[in-house]
Order: structure tokens, then sequence, then C-alpha cells
């Protein structure tokens, strides 16, 4: 039953939070953090009791609820909530980063009149993401994939009246939307192949099916995750839901929603383990998008683009170890990266609460100003970039392993990706600690309910490391460090973090510098290599051919079918005008003429 | 047989009647011609063993009344319609129409 309570509560507390209303939002809004810490509580409480299962456990029997949603002849689906070891970890990350989220938002929001509706969200967002992490069927997790995919909507768009903010909204439906149509696809395509739908199920049929099956399912699903976790060529939609509040950039477009797509196919990884083809295509996007993502992080001057492309980057690292088959190291990096990004959104959250802007040429010196937004940030970059012995680096350290065992073409690509991310969060810490405040008015440091929040993830982001020794107990795989990688990409993060430190020297002076050497590669991954714009022109163009097309249909055929009718009637009703003149004998002889020719009929038929 | 043919020969002069009378009441006598003929065709059918006799009765006293309420029905429009214009030809009201 606790994981049923999981998601009802949360849905309950929004409820309450909603209808509350403005008045009382001082104290409800602190209501939000019901449905965190019970899933932060029953997250704990479950790992703690797991076994070392392997993938998925008996164990979750005991906690879980489960029902037939739809019975038919061919079969019944399932649906069911759950807590095995792997949900029992992300409901923790959920728990937390939602958590601090909830707090942090408390300063951060403090101003906004619609509060209500955003704690409100917050806590429907925390039950979608446990019902996702928990469901046992695919049915129950694709609902729930929708439904964190409308928190995002909604939260994204939550200043709607920006224009930006409703067309990032729009855009971030429509992008996901299409990866849903691929995860859909795939369950459909499971229910005609294995007639079950729930998780156990179909990981259990499937090395019967055949192997075109298998890897159709797979790509399918990884089109779904792709889309949810704003991989290349879906990554569009995640830098411009940075139009939302940061608190939820923390939430939604850091640690938990984007990185669901990671968690999907750690979930079916054994599907992906029967299909050579899926994993590599799985390995190349992944390692693509970590590359790219990265190098575009480096030109960007929004302090919030350039943690949208860490994140884009970042799980282009997840999704390259599940193309390696090492599912356990994507979970691991995702922990860590959960709760350094989420530090980092929050840090520049307070930054921006701070400073009042978001552009890092307008910033500078804060570290002066804003001493404990500093440190903290100072400790996330220092993960993301991989330094030891931050929790990033263990888990990169992971992620780079597996992916240089299976193809070290790749390897040496995610090497390349992790020298430009060290490259970007230097930049991005010198930009806006370091040199003098070039924005206007007073930097001041934020309140301590916002600056606790990344205290705890701070704490997090250092600590988690440890956290590998214990992971690799609970789901197998090897435990501890490859040294030659750990020393090897140490040695390039350092490097590079030195070189960005100097080369990006306070001021966007040295960003003017460093473009005019690379000339136009700088000017190409500025514009994020023109994926978006080409993504909107073909946009346009389908839109445009489709309204052409549907608006000739509509004056062709809709308006030519109304009007030829209208035509038609109007012209029979003329013809038989003629004959009503009034003339009433006239009419009796057509009656009788029509009485002699009915009756001429009826003799004649009747012979 | 020369009932069903007298029958026929009053019924087809009663529709002449109607078609070409230019005076409403010579227009409502021809409608009651042919009333009178198709009623005296369903006795005589009857009495020829064609029909069976109370079904042929039954329609035969339909027939009377509904030529009885027509009569008084047209008789009274015919007085109505003269004191309305002083018109009593059929083609003088061609501009009642719907």
């Amino acid at each position: 039953m606790t994981a049923l309570w999981l998601v009802v509560v949360p849905v309950v507390v929004a409820l309450v939070i909603a209808a509350a209303g403005r008045r009382p939002v001082r104290f409800t809004r602190w209501l939000a953090l019901i449905g965190p810490a019970l899933a932060t509580f029953a997250g704990v409480q479950a790992l703690l009791g797991a076994e070392p299962a392997g993938h998925g456990g008996a164990a979750a029997e005991a906690t879980g609820v489960a029902a037939d949603w739809l019975s038919a002849a061919s079969g019944s689906i399932e649906i069911g909530l759950a807590i095995d070891p792997l949900a029992a970890v992300m409901l923790v990350v959920v728990g937390v980063v939602a958590g601090m989220v909830v707090i942090f938002s408390v300063g951060y929001m403090a101003e906004d009149r619609s509060q209500a509706r955003y704690f409100a969200l917050l806590s429907a967002f925390t039950a979608a993401m446990s019902m996702l992490v928990l469901s046992t069927s695919l049915v129950g997790l694709f609902v729930a994939w929708e439904l964190v995919g409308a928190c995002s909507y909604l939260l994204i768009g939550f200043w709607f009246t920006k224009p930006s903010a409703a067309r990032a909204a729009i855009k971030a439906f429509l992008v996901t939307r299409i990866g849903d149509v691929g995860l859909l696809l795939a369950l459909a395509l499971l229910w005609r192949e294995t007639g079950v739908l729930s998780i156990a199920g179909v990981l259990e049929a499937a090395p019967a099916l055949a192997p075109a099956t298998i890897t159709t399912v797979a790509l399918l699903l990884f089109v779904g995750a792709a889309g949810k976790s704003a991989q290349f060529p879906l990554h569009i939609w995640l830098p411009d839901a940075m139009e939302g509040p940061t608190p939820v950039s923390a939430l939604i477009h850091a640690a938990t929603m984007v990185a669901a797509g990671v968690f999907l196919l750690a979930r079916t990884a054994p599907l992906f383990d029967l299909s050579e083809t899926a994993r590599l295509v799985v390995l190349i996007v992944g390692t693509v998008t970590a590359l790219g993502a990265a190098t575009v992080a480096v030109t960007q001057t929004d302090i919030k683009r350039v943690l949208a492309y860490s994140t884009i980057s970042q799980l282009g690292f997840m999704f390259a170890a599940l193309g390696a088959g090492a599912w356990v190291a994507a979970m691991f990096h995702l922990v860590t990266h959960a709760a350094f990004k989420s530090l980092l959104f929050l840090a520049s959250g307070s930054v921006i609460h701070g400073s009042g802007t978001q552009d890092l040429h307008e910033m500078g010196g804060l570290g002066k100003a804003m001493p404990l937004t500093a440190v903290t940030w100072a400790i996330g970059v220092a993960a993301l970039a991989g330094l030891p012995p931050l929790a990033g680096f263990f888990s990169k350290d992971a992620v780079i392993d597996a992916v240089w065992v299976h193809a070290p073409a790749a390897g040496v690509a995610l090497f390349v990706a992790s020298a430009l991310t060290a490259l970007y969060a230097a930049r991005a810490t010198r930009l806006a600690f370091t040199g003098e405040f070039r924005g206007s008015g007073h930097p001041h440091e934020s309140p301590a309910v916002m600056t606790a929040p990344l205290v705890v993830l701070a704490t997090a982001a250092v600590a988690l490391g440890a956290a590998s020794w214990w992971f690799a107990d609970l789901f197998g795989g090897h435990a501890g460090l490859a040294v030659p990688i750990a020393v090897a990409s140490t040695a390039i993060a350092v490097v590079a973090a030195l070189a960005g430190w100097r080369l990006f020297g306070a001021g966007p002076a040295a960003d003017e510098r460093v473009a005019g050497a690379l000339g136009g590669l700088w000017r190409a991954a500025r514009s994020a290599y023109g994926i978006d714009a080409l993504a909107m022109r073909a946009a346009g163009g389908i839109e445009r051919v489709s309204a052409t097309i549907a608006e000739r249909f509509d004056r062709r055929i809709v308006d030519g079918a109304v009007n030829g009718v209208a035509w038609l009637a109007r012209r029979i009703g003329r013809e038989f005008n003629e004959l009503q003149s009034g003339e009433g004998q006239l009419y009796a002889a057509l009656v009788g003429a029509g009485a002699v020719l009915l009756v001429s009929l009826a003799l004649w038929l009747g012979r | 047989m020369i009932v069903v043919v007298g029958c026929a020969a009053a019924f087809a002069l009663g529709l002449y009647a109607i078609l070409t009378r230019r005076d409403l009441i010579g227009i409502l006598v021809g409608a009651e011609l042919m009333l009178g003929a198709a009623n005296v065709q369903l006795v005589s059918f009857a009495l020829l063993g064609g029909a069976d006799p109370a079904v042929a009765s039954a329609f035969a006293l339909i027939i009377l009344v509904t030529a009885a309420a027509e009569a008084a029905i047209g008789l009274a429009l015919v007085v109505t319609a003269y004191r309305a214009g002083r018109r009593s030809q059929i083609d003088e009201f061609a501009e009642v129409t719907g």
C-alpha cells in the first residue's frame, strides 16, 4: 500500500494548496513538502531493507499494489505500483530534490502572486514522477510519463503572460510529444507481440521475440526516452524550457523528469541487451549529444542556457553508458547528476535572485557579494567537471570506463566532452563570480531559506561518490574506480578547467577574443549549430503545407459540398416553382395523372 | 359487368367535371359524382361476391360520411370565398398559392 500513498498524498496536497488559494499560501506552500518527504522516507526505507537483487526485485511484491486496468478477450492490461531498489533510488532522488526545490522556492517565489498554483503544480509533479518510477507496467509508466510532461508544460509556461514562456511551453510539449508517440508505438507493438504490458512480463517474453521486433521495440522506446531526456535531435525544447522559474528547471529539467528517459531504458535494460543495433544507436546518439551539447554550452551567455546544454550533455553521457550496456553506471550518473545539477540550477536561481540578471556578461564579482552561493556553486561545477573526490568524478569515471571498454571511439569523444565540461564550468564560474560586478544595482546574498537547500545539495554532491560501492552492491556491476580512466579523466578535467579559467578572464572581452580566434566555429556553436532554427523552419514548412492543404480542402470540398447542396436545392426549387401556379385544376389533373400512373404501374408490376 | 362499366363511366365523368368546369359548385358536384361512383362500385363488388359484404358496407359507410363532410366543408368554403370577393370561378383564385 505504501506505493499507492506515495502517489495519492501529493495529489491531495496539490488539490488542497490549489483550493486554498492565494491568502493562506504562506502556510499552504509548506504542504508541498509532504509529498517529497514521503517519497524520500519510503525510498530510504526500501533501500535499507533491500536485498542485493540485481535488476528489479522480488522484495517489491510486499509493498506493491496491482489491478487490472482493462480486461479484454485478448488479455488484460495490468497496472500496478511497487517499490523495488531501482524505484527506491529514483524515489530518493525525486524526494530530496523536490524537497529542496520546494524550500528554495519559498524564498525564490516569495513575491509571486500565483504561488498557490506554483506549489500545487510542484506537488502534482511529485505525484506524477513517483508514479512514473513506481509503475510496474508500461501502461502506468506511460500515463505518468504524460503527466510529468503536462506538469512540465504548465510549469515552463508558469509565467504564461510572457509570450516567450508560453511559446517555450508549447514547444516543449510538442517536441516531447514526438518522443511520446514513439513510446506509445513501442507499447502497441509489445502488446501485439507479447500480449502483456507489465514490465516484468515484457522482459520475460522478450527473448522469445524475433530479433527485428526486439530492435524495433527498443528503438521506439529510445525515441520516447530521447524526447523526454532531450537527446539529439529532440533536444531543442530543453534550452527554451529555461523560461520557467529556475527552481522548476532544477527539479524537472535537470534532475528528475529529463532523467526519466534514462530510467526507462535502465528499467528495460534486458530488452536492450538483446539488440546490438538498438544499443549502438543509443550509444551513438548519446555520444553525439554529449559532445555537441558540451560545445554549445561553452558559448552561451545566459547562465541557465549554459546549464541547460550542460544537462543535455550529461544526459548524453548517461545514454552513452546505456548504449554500452552499463545501465548501472548510467543510473549512478543520473543520481549524482541530479544532485549537482539541481544544486547548480538552484545556485543560478540564487544568483539571478541576487544580481537581477541571467546574463553572464552582466554578472561578475558575485563571489564577494554572495559567498555561500559562490561556494556551493563551486562545489557543483567541480562535481560537474568530474574533479575528485566529488560525486561527478566517480559516476563519470564509471560511465567513461564502460563506454571505453565497449567502443573506444565513443570513449575518446566522451573524454573530449568532459574536457569541454570542465571548460564551460570554469568559464561560467569565472564570468559570474570573479572580477567586478558589471550589472546594475547591488547584488546581495539570498535569504537562508534559499541557501540552506544549496548546502544540503552541495553535501550530496560531495558525498554521493561513496555511493558507488553501495550502488554496485545493490544492482551488480563492478565497484570502485577504473584507475587509468580515473587518472586520465582527472588530468583532462584539471587541465581543461585551468585552461578555461585562464582563457576566459573576467568579462565579455575574453569571450570576444576566443570567439574571434575560433571564428565560424564559435558562431556555429553559439547558435547551437542551427538545429533549432532548422527544426523551426521545418516545422514552419510542414505547418504551411498542411495549412494550405487544409485550406484547399476546406474551400473546395467542404465549402463546395455545402454550396453545391444549396445550389441544387435552389435549382430544384426554381424548376418546381413553375408548377405551383395556383391553378387548382392543374393540380387536380396532375393528381389524376399520378393516380392513373400508379394504378397502371401496380397493374403492370402485379401481372 | 354493366354496373362496373357504368360506375367507371360515372367516375370518369366526375373527374372530367372537376378538371374542366370553371365554377366551384360544378367542381364540387364532380367530386360528389366520383365519390358516389366509387361507392356504388364497392357495393356492387360485394354483391357480385368479389369482396366481403361486411367490409364493403363498412367502407361504403365511411365514404358516405366523408362525402357528406366534404360537401359541407366544400360548400362552406365556396360561400365564404364568394362572400370575400364575389368570386365563384376557379381561375379567379390562382393567386392563392402557398
